[in-house]
């Protein structure tokens, strides 16, 4: 589903990324482990493009979105982000959080449609006969898409076991809330792969089960999933192959009982038994 | 003591029974308030989006040639005196170009380019307080920088720099005063006709002071009614 070739990144001199080849399919959950400073977040947010890739290639869907002449946002849509920070709205609501890019992307889709049907008669006097394009269809109105994100947002709320907070803000919620509804907030838009930025590292430890729980609960659901973590024993459980990265390149890449059990490199020796 | 009942009841004869309160309120109040408000929506809209261009990420050719006439928008208004800048659109601009939008539209046009200058450092410092996080968060998403400006960061941004923008309604009340140099009707223009009408300045210019001071009262109020509504986001409940 992603595929990712020799994928370099810089900040100004300094090389973070020195060609990373992965290939992601579909169901996959790819855990990235290694040494602080590895360039582990750096190659996370390359995949979306949140950071433009310096060189090589990010092929999603069989389009190259490393290239800056695609729109970038239609391709996000596609793939879901989790923070470390959680990053929650802070001006919306819970529910509010969830619902809104499900929503401005209905309204903007129906916009559109709806421009390029009022304006195809004249753009149609300028093609020939057989470019001639026909009408968009149309089938929901503003509202009907509000109330249909709504209830998938309350859906999903009930599904993280949040129902009773839909109407509240951000701020009153615990870490470990928080990061759930972040999760809620990136399967709205029903993603194709959701990235994971250490997504417990900044939880009180007595919350990281929950939200390990709901991953492991995509996971077996079926979602595509690329986590940054170190949590090692969430990586030896659930993942389905783990990246050992190393001064921005990926120096082992093996199944996680493999990898944990028996790992080839020296410096993978080494980290495992600093972390295990 | 006789001295102020004397002028008192010049003043109540000009300002009650000759009906000169009926012209304070009805237009120089009026023009005032409409000077000051619609001035700062317009300066709100205008900074809002200066501010927005100023923030962008500057590795594309567009956004920097427009910061830098921007900069040049901001520097000029923020510069020059706004009465200077109201002569120069009143007697100089519009009539060379040779459009006449009268004098109360010069007036709310100018105040609102003028607080526009104002408010769109405000407004950068505001956005600038907003965390990283959740410009990231809505690109994620798969909204545009403009969407998640609007929609994500703006509102925000205005939370935070509430108390100021409150300060720049205020200022700008009180500058609408320079509004009779180009013949508008405002609350200056009406207590200074009451005054001439008896020659009797002191208690006109008084109550004109405390009109004044009972508009900055009811700003400062509706300020604090907004902040502690916006502060709900903020509250556990
Ligand atoms: N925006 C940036 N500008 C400049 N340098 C950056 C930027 N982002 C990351 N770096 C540098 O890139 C290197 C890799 O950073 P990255 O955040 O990818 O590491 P990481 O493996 O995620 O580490 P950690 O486990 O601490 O999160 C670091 O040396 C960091 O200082
Ligand atoms: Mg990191």
């Amino acid at each position: 589903m992603i595929d990712v070739i020799d994928l370099k990144k810089s900040f100004g001199k300094l090389e973070v990324l020195k060609g990373v080849n992965v290939k992601i399919e579909k169901g996959d959950i790819v855990c990235v482990i290694g040494p602080s400073g590895s360039g582990k977040s750096t190659f996370l947010r390359c995949l979306n493009c949140m950071e433009d890739p310096t060189g090589g290639q990010i092929i999603f869907h069989g389009v190259n979105i490393a290239d800056m002449r695609v729109d970038i946002n239609l391709h996000r849509r596609k793939i879901g982000m989790v923070f470390q920070q959680f990053n929650l709205f802070n001006n919306k609501t819970v529910i509010e959080n969830i619902m809104l890019a499900p929503v401005h992307v209905g309204v903007s889709d129906l916009r559109n449609a709806k421009l390029h049907n009022f304006f195809l008669p004249l753009t149609n006097m300028f093609r020939k006969k057989k470019n001639k394009k026909s009408a968009l269809e149309i089938t929901q109105t503003k509202a009907q898409i509000k109330e249909e994100a709504r209830k998938n947002a309350l859906h999903l709320l009930e599904r993280i076991g949040l129902s009773d907070k839909a109407d509240v803000y951000p701020s009153t919620l615990s870490g470990g809330q928080k990061q759930r509804v972040a999760i809620a907030r990136a399967l709205a838009m029903n993603p194709d792969v959701i990235l994971f930025d250490e997504p417990t590292s900044a939880l009180d430890p007595e919350m990281v089960g929950e939200v390990l729980d709901l991953m492991r609960e995509l996971a077996e659901d079926g979602m595509t999933m690329v986590v940054v973590t170190h949590e090692m024993g969430f990586a030896r459980e659930v993942a389905s192959r783990i990246l050992f990265m190393d001064q921005g390149v990926i120096l082992e890449e093996a199944d996680p009982k493999s990898f944990f059990e028996s790992p080839k490199h020296q410096r993978t020796q080494e980290f495992l038994s600093k972390v295990l | 003591m006789a001295d102020i009942a004397i002028r008192w009841s010049k003043f109540w004869r000009s300002f009650w029974i000759n009906e000169g309160y009926i012209r304070v309120f009805s237009e120089g109040l009026k023009n005032t308030l409409i000077i000051a408000v619609v001035g700062l929506i317009i300066g709100i809209v205008i900074g809002t989006l200066i501010a927005a261009v100023k923030v962008m990420p500057k590795y594309k050719i567009l956004p920097r040639i427009l910061d830098k006439i921007l900069a040049l928008y901001v520097g000029f208004f923020r510069g020059t005196p706004i009465v200077v800048q109201l002569l120069l659109a009143y007697f100089v601009i519009f009539p060379m170009v040779g459009i006449n939008i009268g004098s109360i539209n010069t007036c709310v046009l100018v105040f609102g380019l003028n607080s526009g200058a104002y408010i769109s450092e405000m407004m950068r410092a505001g956005i600038q307080s907003v965390d990283p996080g959740q410009m990231e968060a809505g690109r994620a998403l798969g909204m545009s920088y403009s969407v998640t400006m609007m929609k994500i960061i703006v509102p925000q941004a205005v939370k935070n720099i509430l108390p100021t923008l409150g300060n720049e309604f205020i200022a700008l009340i009180k500058e609408t005063s320079v509004a009779s140099f180009v013949a508008v009707v405002d609350l200056y223009k009406v207590f200074t006709e009451i005054g001439t009408s008896n020659y009797e300045y002191l208690i006109p210019y008084l109550f004109m002071a405390i009109i004044y001071i009972v508009l900055v009262m009811l700003i400062t109020l509706g300020i604090k009614i907004m902040e502690r509504r916006l502060q709900k986001s903020d509250r556990r409940n």
